[in-house]
């Protein structure tokens, strides 16, 4: 392709786009939609996904050992412990530990300085390998004996792991509908464009023009159409992500849930955009262009 | 150079349209192609051009094979060819140099090319002042020689004119077989397929009259023995 056919191409499919200025803007409009709908819920995805790794590093099982045990008994429980599955680590805290813990975190409550480590227990701070299995590890430590009381915080790590596999069933089903959906519509407006131009097409054709030659303008049409899509997708994600940020932050019940940073983020999202809006847009232009190059 | 050889044509609805047509046109030649309504004339048109496949026997139009001929070679044998439609199907919102544009950079033809043949063709046509028109501002006859200039644009070694009067008063009928005539004087092979017996007998150029699918007479002349039924 010489560089004058380069500028002829561009300049016909953005011609292209401007004569069919209705289509060309409902066509960019169902690529923002679906980018955005598709761009939302992976961000919540990858959200939530971040809150069950910062949950998994930060985890903690705390398994408290029978009051009748010694301090020598409780420390030899740290291997059944360990050996139990999904158990990454099991950290051993004294009764008198424990108590120094305590008063260290409430340092200003004058009433727990003189606490007596006898009313605390020995315990297991345990970590675990996946936070899915959390239920299960409890389960297991429990059946440990010597362990009278085992404390995790099912419900959150529950919670977000619940949140996350929605997120990704959502996402992934969404992806595939609203794929099919902009490139069928895409598909339809590059196919008016090329209905509108049958008769060119069709001389084209007469005077020896190859496939290709004819085919590139819809493709640069569809192009243009899924790139302007794309951006503009980006752009409303991006102010979309600062607003709900600003407004997790600002909350007074979510503020406990850290968002990650869109700066972090932007280049997956930018690239991820644009290479699905330009599949949008040349697939569509090319599965419209397809029935009018066979005579 | 063309050549028909038995050719048959019958379409997927059972017609028979040409029934074991053999034609042979040399380079440089002009001829008329005649025939009542329903002849088999558009079909001969049609195959000439690859637009549809013979049932039997075989085509040479230009050095290429059109009876097998492969979808990379079809557009390579149409440069070959200039067609002359009718009712002129020029595209209106481009400007008469844009149509010829157009057509010259559907070969891969450049800038430079353009700019050096658009003006010699439509010189040659008498439309040098009309550049820059729209076609809906030319008269009928000025628009058929734009069609024509299209068909030249690409320096083809033969031209098509299907009917190409048929949308034209007389005078303008005679200017335009004329033009024909000289741009078939400057070495084209000329095809031009009407109904017209005047226009037909005005020119004392090869005559081949079809009819029910077969070529019925073949000769220098005036239109003979054709049985003219209305436009074809």
């Amino acid at each position: 392709m010489g560089k004058h056919n380069f500028r002829y191409f561009f300049r016909e499919g953005v011609s292209n786009m401007f004569s069919h200025g209705f289509m060309s803007f409902a066509a960019i409009g169902i690529t923002v939609a679906c980018l955005l709908i598709m761009g939302t819920f992976t961000l919540v995805a990858v959200n939530a996904n971040q809150q069950l790794k910062d949950m998994e590093k930060d985890n903690e099982i705390l398994a408290y050992v029978d009051e009748s045990y010694t301090t020598e008994q409780a420390r030899m429980l740290q291997k059944t412990i360990e050996a139990q599955t999904n158990v990454s680590s099991a950290t051993f805290i004294s009764r008198e530990q424990a108590t120094e813990n305590f008063q260290e975190k409430y340092a200003n409550e004058s009433v727990f300085q003189d606490l007596d480590p006898e009313i605390f227990r020995d315990r297991y701070a345990i970590k675990t390998v996946d936070i899915q299995k959390t239920g299960d590890t409890v389960k297991a430590i429990e059946n440990v004996a010597g362990i009278v009381k085992v404390n995790a915080y099912e419900e959150i790590s529950d919670g977000l792991i619940t949140v996350r596999n929605i997120a990704t069933v959502v996402c992934v089903t969404l992806i595939v509908v609203l794929l099919v959906v902009s490139v069928f519509i895409i598909s339809n407006t590059i196919k008016l464009t090329t209905f509108d131009r049958r008769e060119e097409i069709a001389i084209m054709r007469m005077v020896g023009a190859t496939n290709g030659f004819i085919r590139w303008p819809f493709v640069y049409e569809g192009f243009m159409l899924g790139f302007t899509g794309a951006v503009i997708a980006f752009l409303l994600q991006w102010t979309l992500y600062e607003a709900v940020t600003k407004g997790v932050e600002s909350s007074d019940t979510l503020q406990l849930i850290s968002v990650v940073n869109f700066g972090d983020l932007w280049i997956p999202v930018a690239v991820t955009f644009l290479v699905a809006g330009i599949v949008i847009g040349v697939g569509g232009s090319l599965s419209a262009i397809r029935r009018f190059l066979q005579v | 150079m063309i050549r028909l050889k038995d050719v048959e044509m019958e379409y997927d609805n059972g017609t028979q349209a040409i029934r074991g047509i053999t034609l042979a046109i040399e380079d440089g030649e002009f001829i008329f192609l005649v025939g009542p309504s329903g002849a088999g004339k558009s079909t001969i048109i049609k195959l000439l051009t690859g637009e549809v496949e013979p049932s039997r026997g075989r085509i040479m139009i230009n050095g290429f094979s059109v009876s097998n001929i492969s979808d990379k070679q079809l557009p390579l044998m149409r440069r070959t060819v200039g067609i002359i439609f009718q009712d002129f199907r020029l595209i209106e919102k481009k400007t008469v140099y844009d149509n010829l544009a157009f057509v010259m950079r559907a070969v891969g033809a450049g800038e430079k090319e353009l700019r050096k043949r658009i003006p010699y063709v439509l010189k040659l046509v008498g439309l040098e002042k009309k550049a820059t028109h729209y076609p809906t501002e030319l008269s009928g006859g000025e628009q058929q020689r734009v069609a024509i200039a299209r068909a030249l644009v690409n320096n083809p070694t033969t031209i098509i004119a299907d009917e190409p009067t048929g949308n034209l008063d007389p005078e303008r009928s005679l200017e335009l077989m004329r033009l024909l005539v000289k741009i078939n004087s400057l070495g084209t092979t000329v095809v031009v397929v009407t109904h017209e017996k005047d226009l037909v007998d005005r020119f004392e150029k090869r005559v081949v009259t079809i009819d029910g699918g077969r070529i019925v007479n073949d000769s220098v002349g005036g239109y003979v023995g054709g049985h003219i039924h209305g436009k074809a």
